[in-house]
């Protein structure tokens, strides 16, 4: 496919290079670059927490770490891990790929994308500099009140309190964006049903987030009152309830666990049938099971305490939900498997991962249903089973699925192919590594280890499976560094990739590898599912898909814009705001120190006024200069 | 309602378990006897109960994940794609019956799993009935305090101890919880599932400990994360014959004496100067005057010498780990003493007082003849 470089139409020349080039942009591929490095940057940060853990446990009465560093370790580990790889990659994909596979030149609100990265970036590293800086959170991921309220001399959990809330104002931020980018945004004869799973599956997450995500930040402002303003809302000596908090923060924690996967769903979505050379088996039912899931996902929170004395009828009404949203999730499943069934495989790399991200997936699936089932469940609750359990799903599950996503789609961002053997390293390695350290974890738990414990004593049978489990986490480490290299090297060394590398099924194949910053020259008419397929395949009498002749494509192929393609200018105005929003946060984890905490607020809140101002007032497109 | 547990549950259970080839192995693994913290060895009617139902689960759930990885596995190997071969498979977009299906005959599992889950769960949710040990459980950080409200010495104060349950077999333990600062979970998973001790609340938990267990010691920890020490926050469950529980109730709810000379009257000294502020003793005088002595923010201490562990289970009481203990408690477990707060009561730990020498090896005698 010829590509036609009409920069003269965009009314201005992009500046690409240097720094100030990445700073000032507003171009989704390029804040998706940013999100998929800083995801990946800190990666190695979550990694390197997870290792620490792990070497402490890997015998008994461990001594690496003190029990107060291993509970910042093991808080910050799950915080980071959700917060700052996870779910930016998946920003990193939604962002990169939503405006390509909808045929659109941008998101709706570019600027606004480009401020929610920077309020992501900032609020991660203020996160990691509390290791620095006055200690990190030590009260878990899930900072459970009033444990996370009791001790205030220490500004940890203020860390979190703060760091959390403003990392979800800036999911709030980019899910608004992609919901009016793929409500409003899309080409001519895009319909909805005909949208890629992808898409589909992040429209389903930012409603998620959307939804969820001011119930904890509720929550979070409570426990931030409590902790500095004297407030009782967690307080049960003053009439409070501790459980409130368990409420307010799982009705934001169990659908963030569909925010997690759902997107790699997708992912895994697009690649089984693009290398079995078919459709998804059930596009529809694909799509309203993921539909289903988020909408049951807010009616199960309760699962996470089935302990805490809810009383039997609430825990009967949440166990059968929580079976309930297994029957959505097996129909994804079977349709992945049935779109395999008939097919013609090729087991490259990105395949091997999503293929891989079924197999691990449902280990993931069946141990949530044994959630579900209370009398069982109050064994498995809070012990390393369910430290198996969740990994299964976000590792085994998101992120081989994202990891996958990494194989199949860098071609179209880099032009270039990642190395086949190293992905065959990276994949099998990794397999193997995850099963060992997370397998053996379903036995601990059941054999009563607790999470959450910086050492366990001889005698309780937990050595050889902790021993396993840490060899395992260091087979992880070591694939995560083949995946790294394959990566970096890729730019420079991969072979070319084309627009189509992978003969694919969905329109951001048409376009060059990598894109024009305008996305496409010509922006594509959709007539079909799978439109690019469409194009290059027909099917004969027995149903088998036949190359359609050269040429042969209905008209009008394209859309005309005869006013040209109008680009945003870029703006650094959203990053201003941004480390302004994040100062003042700042200030407010330091206001008990007086002084330091006002002064960082007023020069924060300074800041924020200058970046929102500047923003208002600068007009999206500039005129060319 | 006394249920036919010993019966019906274990000929289903063998009958489940002979299905249960492939996990099985790992299972029969697990009941031996270096696993004594191990859920899957059930040593209580409602630890049964729960097994029974989790085996039937595991059964079922082994059974849709052979089928599942099997066919995945199979399309693997079956229609990848050969050298030979270039043509395009068929494309085939969905099938509507094929989709009812498979969303059916998962909820229908699902539904025949919800039935024996809820009888189960409304049945260990229901009130101890009968002939009950009653037990208030409070957690602090990060130890046990137990009350028996029931069992009363000759003042009327009811037997109170730290980190080591006793409980008689064959009777239903009703424990009822609570917590002093934080949320704790009192979980000895041979004896049942865990249940969350919530600051201004209360729960409860059952525990009816097999007949033929008695004897025996089980251990359990907290498992809900409660800071510094939650790894540390131990316990000890004794099985005892009725007898034997009705002997070390009487023991446990006489006084302790106070010791008139030697090492341990000078430990004496030391004890109602430095350690009462926040343990606790009941005493008794030369002439046989009985009296509480300190405050109850820290393990009650009147038959510290009875108790088999020390520091909620993280060593065994010996004379020596004693001595190390109040030489340094901090050395054994991690705890914030310098946080103490005794205006909102709030105790982090215990602080290491510097004591010299003498002072703690009087303490030693003291605290290991309290028995």
């Amino acid at each position: 496919m010829a590509v036609t470089t009409r920069t003269e139409d965009l009314g201005y020349t992009p500046n690409t290079d240097g720094v100030w080039s990445w700073i000032t942009t507003v171009d989704h591929k390029r804040i998706g670059i940013m999100y998929a490095v800083s995801a990946l940057v800190f990666s190695l940060v979550g990694g390197l927490e997870a290792l620490l853990i792990r070497t402490q446990l890997a015998g008994p009465n461990g001594t690496v770490l003190s029990a107060d560093a291993y509970n910042q370790l093991f808080t910050m580990h799950g915080i980071t891990m959700v917060f700052a790889v996870i779910m930016p990659i998946a920003a990193a994909f939604q962002n990169y790929m939503i405006p390509l596979q909808i045929g659109a030149r941008d998101v709706a609100f570019p600027r606004l994308n480009a401020f929610a990265y920077w309020l992501f970036l900032f609020s991660v590293l203020m996160l990691t500099s509390s290791f620095f800086l006055g200690g990190s959170p030590d009260g878990a991921w899930t900072g459970y009140a009033n444990l996370s309220t009791q001790v205030t001399e220490y500004v940890r959990m203020d860390y979190y309190a703060i760091g959390v809330q403003l990392l979800g104002i800036a999911s709030i931020a980019s899910s608004a964006n992609f919901i009016a980018t793929i409500f409003t945004m899309r080409a001519p004869g895009m319909t909805m049903m005909r949208m890629p799973v992808f898409t589909w599956m992040s429209l389903v997450t930012s409603f998620l987030l959307i939804l969820s995500l001011p119930v904890i930040g509720v929550g979070l402002w409570q426990m931030f009152f409590d902790r500095n303003f004297g407030t009782l809302f967690y307080a049960a000596q003053a009439s409070g309830d501790p459980l409130l908090w368990q409420h307010l923060f799982w009705v934001f924690g169990h659908p963030e666990v569909y925010v997690l996967v759902l997107p790699s769903m997708g992912i895994v979505s697009e690649i089984l049938p693009t290398f079995s050379r078919k459709p998804l088996f059930g596009y529809s039912f694909v799509v309203f099971s993921g539909i289903a899931i988020g909408f049951l996902g807010f009616g199960v929170w309760a699962h996470h305490m089935f302990t805490a004395g809810l009383g039997p009828v609430a825990e009967a009404g949440f166990g059968i939900t929580t079976m309930l949203i297994a029957v959505p999730t097996g129909v994804k499943i079977f349709n992945w498997i049935a779109t395999l069934w008939g097919g013609k495989l090729t087991l490259n790399t990105p395949m091997l991962f999503s293929i891989g991200f079924i197999a691990m997936f449902v280990i993931g699936g069946l141990s949530g249903v044994t959630h579900a089932i209370v009398p069982a469940d109050t064994q498995q609750h809070d012990t390393y089973y369910v430290v198996a359990h969740f990994h299964y799903v976000l590792v085994g599950g998101a992120a081989f699925g994202f990891i996958a996503g990494v194989y199949y789609w860098l071609p179209k961002w880099t032009g270039k192919m990642l190395n086949e053997k190293l992905g065959k390293w990276h994949f099998w390695l990794m397999f193997l590594g995850f099963n060992l350290t997370f397998g053996p974890m379903h036995i601990l738990g059941l054999n009563g280890m607790p999470r959450r414990t910086y050492r366990y004593p001889e005698g309780l049978g937990f050595e050889f499976w902790n021993g396993m489990a840490t060899i395992g986490s260091f087979i992880i480490a070591l694939s995560m560094l083949v995946f790294i290299w394959n990566v970096i090297r890729t730019p420079r060394k991969g072979l070319p990739a084309g627009d189509d590398p992978w003969d694919a099924r969905t329109i951001e194949w048409m376009t060059a590898s990598p894109p024009a910053v305008h996305n496409f020259d010509r922006v594509p008419v959709v007539r079909h599912l799978d439109e690019l397929w469409h194009r290059k395949y027909g099917v004969d009498e027995e149903g088998r898909a036949v190359p359609l002749p050269d040429g042969y494509v209905e008209e009008p192929a394209f859309i005309e814009e005869p006013g040209g393609i109008h680009m945003p200018s870029p703006s650094f105005y959203p990053m201003i705001a941004a480390f302004g929003l994040v100062t003042l946060g700042a200030g407010l984890v330091f206001w008990s120190s007086g002084i330091l905490g006002v002064g960082m607020m007023v020069i924060g809140a300074g800041i924020l006024m200058w970046g929102v101002f500047g923003w208002a007032g600068e007009p999206i497109t500039r005129e060319a200069h | 309602m006394q249920r036919p547990v010993a019966n019906g549950g274990g000929r289903r259970r063998s009958l489940t378990r002979t299905l249960a080839v492939v996990p099985g192995a790992l299972l029969l693994a697990a009941c031996s006897s270096t696993l004594p913290q191990s859920s899957l060895n059930p040593k209580s009617a409602e630890a049964r109960q729960i097994d029974d139902l989790w085996i039937l689960v595991l059964v079922i759930a082994t059974i849709v994940f052979v089928i599942v990885e099997a066919a995945l596995v199979f399309a693997i190997f079956r229609f990848r794609k050969r050298k030979d071969d270039d043509r395009e498979p068929k494309q085939i977009h969905g099938n509507t019956a094929l989709e009812i299906v498979w969303s059916i005959i998962p909820a229908v599992i699902l539904a025949a799993v919800a039935v024996p889950t809820l009888q189960t769960l409304f049945d260990l949710r229901s009130p101890a009935e009968g002939d009950v040990v009653n037990v208030n459980v409070t957690g602090h950080q990060w130890w046990w305090e137990f009350e028996y409200p029931d069992i009363l010495d000759d003042q009327g104060r009811p037997l109170t101890t730290a980190n080591e349950l006793h409980l008689p077999v064959g009777k239903t333990a009703e424990l009822k919880m609570t917590s002093a600062d934080v949320i704790h979970s009192f979980w000895v998973p041979p004896l049942g599932g865990k249940r969350d001790l919530v600051p201004g609340r209360e729960t409860f938990i059952k525990i009816t400990p097999d007949a033929d267990r008695a004897g025996e010691q089980i251990p359990g920890q907290c498992a809900e994360f409660c800071w510094l020490s939650h790894a540390d926050m131990r316990m000890l469950v004794f099985l005892q014959t009725e007898s034997d529980f009705a002997a070390w109730a009487a023991s446990q709810t006489q006084p302790a004496d106070i010791p008139t000379d030697g090492l341990a009257a000078s430990g004496y000294e030391t004890f109602t100067a430095v350690c009462a502020a926040c343990h606790q003793a009941v005493v008794a005088g030369p002439g046989g005057t009985v009296s509480v002595v300190g405050e109850a923010l820290a393990p009650d201490l009147t038959h510290f010498g009875s108790r088999s562990t020390l520091g909620a289970r993280v060593a065994s009481n010996t004379a020596e780990h004693l001595a190390q203990w109040i030489d340094n408690p901090s050395d054994f477990k991690a705890m914030a003493p310098d946080l103490n707060d005794f205006g909102t009561g709030r105790i982090l730990g215990m602080p290491d007082y510097g004591l010299g020498d003498d002072e703690i090896a009087g303490l030693v005698a003291l605290l290991e003849g309290w028995k």
